[in-house]
């Protein structure tokens, strides 16, 4: 807190002004020729664009269906990487033998940019689907798999002790001990590789894909048609924004339920 | 008696040496996996000495990899002198952040990789393009948290300054900028991720020279042992920048108790 908070009114008229400067500065820098239109349109140029792309195809499909190509893709990556970290993880927090395998090999791979991924995914699973997943799931897998191992490592002692005092299997405190209560910090762990998952998508698409948004960008790039790159761009960012609210809402949802918040 | 070495360490090199023999088993002993998917761990090293003498893509490892490096620490760099000061900025004052946080939530939705094909369009397939497009990219996270950083610094050390009578540039300097820097230096290890992950894209779309280029050659010849040579190199150079990056962190936060575990 550094000075009291605004009213609501300043608060609005100052990011109004801030938006009308920014999109001024932008029509001024196209429509007075400074930055040559071919490179940078106008807002309205991109907006236009924008709908047309809605309807017509640009290579090979309109926006909402590179969209949909996308996003196909997208999901089964993500659903992957949480399928497979998340339970790995939870293992990892109960088993400290598989915690000491697995870390060093997960901390050497760290450092790889998933993207990096991107020779082996093409050359391993194709172009198609396969090789796009495979970047998707490198980016999304570790917050699955760290998040859910954090949860199950700090469970409160007291209630493993108390579980195994009475005599619980391991199956059953992984599913009944480690899982619920590591809950909130797995999907803390969704919501971060849901959003790197999206990231890693567009950079997938813009290197290996014949579909999706990404690939579309790349085309009109090719053919230096500026207005539909930056309707991509805007594309990405509505569905990235999309995803993020919902899996906010999800988040919100679930700690009200489980009393952790009101 | 505690043992010679850890328990980790112990588990953990018996794993890589098991890691080292499965590759071996799987390629070179059984041939399980051929040399088109993965390459032998003697297909590595003649790429790894190709790469070394002869070069490949246009160079040898080492110029490659100071190429990304110095990129990388460029656009590093611009995107901190922006974004920690803008967010400085920005916490400190409430009109500051009004007037930009629209702007900041309509262009933040967009991932940095989306501007590698608006950059390139620009700026062509040169250094240029790719610093415009690492610079996007780790601007945001070190503008957020030092926002962050001053919004969380307890008031009473603020009003205390500010009762003391200290001038603003003493205040800046010697109150709020310290007490932040433990989440600018967050934020900075955030940029820094972001940068490389952002420059081997870059670089994979299209350039001249760098790791990622090599990446891109690789994949075209279709060169499984030249894929992997320049995945080790992209994890080396991530893994040694922050290393880097934490040493430079723990000279600066010496006398911060909490970030000392």
């Amino acid at each position: 807190m550094t000075s009291p908070p605004l009213g609501f009114r300043e608060t609005m008229l100052l990011g109004l002004a801030g938006l009308a400067s920014f999109i001024g500065l932008w029509s001024f820098l196209s429509g007075s020729g400074i930055v040559p239109a071919q490179f940078l349109p106008g807002p309205l140029d991109v907006a236009s664009r924008f709908i047309h792309l809605l309807t017509s195809p640009f290579a090979g499909a309109t926006l909402p269906a590179h969209l949909a190509s996308s996003f196909q893709r997208y999901a089964y990556g993500v659903l992957l990487a949480a399928a497979i970290g998340v339970p790995l993880g939870l293992l990892m927090g109960f088993f400290r033998l598989l915690d000491d395998i697995v870390t060093p090999i997960f901390d050497g791979l760290r450092f790889i940019a998933p993207i990096a991924w991107v020779p082996f995914a093409a050359l391993w699973f194709g172009t198609g689907i396969g090789g796009p997943i495979m970047i998707i799931f490198a980016g999304a897998f570790p917050p699955c798999l760290i998040n859910a191992y954090r949860g199950a490592r700090f469970v409160e002692p007291r209630l493993i002790e108390a579980a195994r005092m009475l005599g619980t299997p391991s199956s059953r405190m992984i599913l009944e001990v480690l899982l619920p209560a590591a809950v909130p910090s797995i999907i803390a762990g969704l919501r971060v590789s849901a959003g790197l998952g999206w990231q890693s998508l567009v950079g997938a698409e813009l290197i290996v894909a014949a579909a999706g948004v990404g690939f579309m960008m790349v085309q009109a790039q090719g053919s230096v048609q500026t207005p539909t790159v930056m309707a991509g761009m805007i594309a990405i960012g509505i569905v990235g924004m999309l995803i993020d609210i919902l899996l906010r809402q999800g988040e919100g949802w679930l700690r009200r339920r489980r009393g952790l918040e009101s | 008696m505690a043992p010679l070495v850890s328990r980790k360490t112990l588990i953990g090199g018996m794993t890589v040496i098991g890691l080292v023999a499965l590759w071996f088993g799987l390629t070179t002993l059984t041939g399980l996996v051929t040399g088109a998917r993965f390459p032998s761990p003697a297909e590595f090293w003649f790429s790894l000495k190709q790469i070394n003498g002869r070069g490949y893509a246009g160079s040898t490892l080492a110029s490659h990899a100071v190429h990304s490096l110095k990129l990388v620490l460029m656009g590093f760099t611009v995107a901190v002198m922006t974004g920690v000061p803008l967010g400085l900025w920005m916490g400190w004052s409430r009109r500051v952040e009004a007037f930009i946080n629209p702007v900041f939530l309509i262009i933040r939705p967009i991932p940095p990789l989306a501007w590698i094909p608006l950059a390139i369009l620009w700026l062509g397939l040169g250094d240029a393009a790719k610093i415009l497009v690492i610079w996007f990219s780790a601007f945001v996270p070190s503008a957020i948290n030092a926002f962050t950083g001053v919004r969380n610094i307890d008031k009473p050390v603020l009003e205390a300054a500010r009762m003391l009578g200290t001038p603003r540039w003493r205040m800046v300097r010697e109150v709020i900028l310290p007490a932040s820097l433990p989440m600018i230096f967050t934020g900075l290890r955030l940029s820094l991720q972001a940068s490389w992950t952002t420059l081997v894209a870059a670089e994979l779309v299209g350039a001249l020279v760098g790791v990622g280029f090599v990446l891109n050659m690789a994949q075209q010849d279709i060169y499984p042992g030249m894929i992997l040579v320049g995945m080790v190199t992209v994890g080396i150079l991530g893994w040694a920048t922050t290393v880097l990056l934490a040493r430079i962190e723990r000279r600066a936060l010496a006398w911060n108790v909490a970030a000392r575990d």
